[in-house]
């Protein structure tokens, strides 16, 4: 018996998810009366998988061959398929994000498991096994109950804690059984823009809105994401009209994000705005209108024009920073 | 070459929900139901393709699981442009079940390319376009921003950490939609509403398959307090609030 759970690394570091996952299914296990272990796919060194020990997990299963280099979903489906038979898994625990999205129902299918995904808690109860999970884009959380022998579960970013829990480790190497996969997809091009934090890992993000009026104004968001160590992120009109890439689009139809800390800056906050952010643990909102419903969703609030509060905030944090 | 877009209604996104019978469902009195978002663009996208002579997309097909309440969200996909509907009669309670029913359409149809959006805006699983895959045994991509066909030759972008990945799929293949494939939706013209009066829904009838979950309740999420106003001449406080209170920084 086991909880399985699928890491996931980046240039042969562990993503932050990676330990969230790892924390979670140590506390699963832990309700499940049973252990928990991970499993990494591709290039990852000695040091930087003994890390995952700090969370309590207490078997990680590495993976490395030629036909896993790419990520296919399903070549990837079928190895974590086959190992959460060969562990006899209770329940994998996957990220809510691209990769788990797309593993996560095809695991389902393939192993008959039931799904809950977006899931921020421990399950409520274990017979039956209930767990709350997002629902209504943040406006309300549904309890599920899961009803399969084996439950499979993606969790929300930044959701659960990192939880120490140090335990002795044991690194096992195992063989894909690749055979009869043929890849489909080729892959054409890929562009990476280095050094640039991710907007899903960033723990603080700082986003602009419409009331930038230009996308000229962008300078001080982005010296103010700078001293916060934080990406930069923006409204739907704003990357609609192509003042900003898409892929920093939150709201809806675009990231749904749950930072430490969101700083939304000339965002009205409009229901779709909201229902990406909203999980946030702490919003700050600078808005003209003392009426915009961002107020109503923010802790903190400065009623002002960006162009006349951003530069006093900026110097005022070089000044906090400095001291 | 044929796509088959798979659509679902959900409340219009302003709305307030609401929930009945001890929280265990949706309030629908009052919703207006709207094609979900992310299946609209796919909608979308699949139709300009259509309309580009140059891809060798000849038709574009929806595909709904619901029951007949369903139709007028059916019939608004028709009046966009797409050349016609299939309904699989039924209540679906998860995933799923939603999956398992579409998996039979496509297998009795014939179909190159199918588009799912990656989420509904209600239940937010982000699960059926990839269990539908399974169910089919077909490749799946996720998270497709770009899609493009010339001569029967299939490209998708898709968004991956920190950039973007350009894959060549052969077909058939499962697409699992987001944003940035279609600008804007497209809006039915009155053309467009009368031709779609003409056009079929073909009813499915549905597949015996048991859900694997069951939603037992709803809950709002939790009030979140007051907001604490800053004289906007005083950002140091805002400052010693998030370090000291929020203690994020």
């Amino acid at each position: 018996m086991s909880v399985l759970v699928y890491t996931e690394n980046w240039n042969g570091s562990f993503k932050k998810l990676s330990f969230e996952l790892a924390s979670y299914a140590a506390r699963l296990a832990e309700m499940l009366n049973t252990n928990p272990i991970a499993v990494s796919i591709g290039q990852v060194g000695r040091d930087e998988l003994e890390k995952l020990s700090k969370y309590g997990i207490k078997k990680t299963i590495t993976i490395e061959h030629d036909g896993l280099t790419q990520f296919d979903t399903q070549t990837y489906t079928r190895v974590i398929a086959d190992l959460a038979n060969s562990q006899s898994a209770k329940a994998i625990v996957l990220s809510n994000n691209n990769t788990g999205k797309s593993l996560a129902p095809r695991l389902s299918v393939r192993l008959k498991a039931a799904v809950a995904s977006g899931v921020g808690q421990l399950p409520e109860q274990l017979s039956p096994f209930v767990v709350k999970k997002r629902a209504f884009s943040g406006n309300a959380q549904a309890g599920l109950e899961l009803k399969t022998e084996m439950k499979i579960i993606t969790l929300a970013q930044n959701s659960f804690e990192l939880v120490e829990k140090p335990v002795d480790m044991v690194i096992e190497k195992a063989e894909a059984d690749l055979s009869g996969i043929i890849p489909k997809a080729t892959v054409k091009d890929v562009e990476i823009q280095t050094g640039k934090l991710l907007l899903s890992d960033a723990e603080i993000v700082v986003s602009g809105g419409r009331g930038m009026k230009s996308p000229d104004n962008w300078a001080p968001i982005e010296e103010l994401a700078g001293l916060l160590n934080g990406a930069t992120a923006c409204s739907r009109p704003v990357s609609d009209e192509g003042w900003r890439p898409h892929e920093e689009h939150t709201g809806q139809t675009g990231k749904i994000i749950a930072p430490n800390l969101y700083v939304a800056i000339g965002i009205s906050g409009a229901t779709q705005h909201l229902a990406g952010i909203s999980a946030s643990k702490y919003i700050v909102a600078i808005n003209n209108d003392k009426d915009a419903p961002i107020f109503e969703a923010a802790q903190y609030g400065i009623v002002g024009d960006a162009s006349r509060v951003l530069p006093r905030l900026v110097e005022a944090l070089k000044k906090a920073k400095s001291a | 070459m044929n796509i088959l877009v798979c659509i679902s209604q959900v409340p219009d996104t302003t709305t307030k929900v609401k929930f009945t019978d001890n929280n265990t469902r949706l309030d629908t009195t009052g919703i207006q139901w709207v094609i979900n978002p992310w299946d609209e663009l796919s909608l979308t996208r699949a139709l300009e393709l259509k309309d580009d002579a140059s891809s060798g997309v000849a038709k574009v097909s929806v595909a709904l699981v619901g029951p007949v309440s369903t139709e007028p969200t059916i019939r608004k996909a028709l009046a966009i442009g797409a050349d016609d509907a299939y309904r699989v009669d039924t209540e679906a309670l998860d995933a799923y079940q939603v999956a398992a029913q579409l998996a039979e359409v496509v297998k009795a149809g014939s179909f190159d390319i199918i588009l799912c959006g990656i989420e509904s805006s209600d239940y937010n699983g982000s699960n059926v376009g990839g269990m539908l895959a399974e169910f089919l045994n077909y490749p799946s991509v996720s998270g497709i921003s770009h899609l493009e066909v010339q001569d029967g030759q299939v490209q998708v972008n898709r968004e991956i950490d920190g950039g973007r990945e350009m894959l060549v799929l052969p077909t058939p293949f499962v697409g699992i939609v987001q944003k940035g494939i279609a600008r804007e939706p497209r809006i039915a013209a009155m053309r467009g509403i009368m031709m779609a009066r003409k056009k079929t829904i073909q009813l499915v009838d549905a597949a015996r398959v048991e859900p694997l979950t069951r939603t037992l309740a709803y809950e709002p999420p939790q009030p979140r307090p007051a907001c604490k106003f800053i004289d906007p001449d005083n950002p140091e406080q805002l400052i010693a609030l998030l370090q000291n209170e929020a203690k994020v920084i």
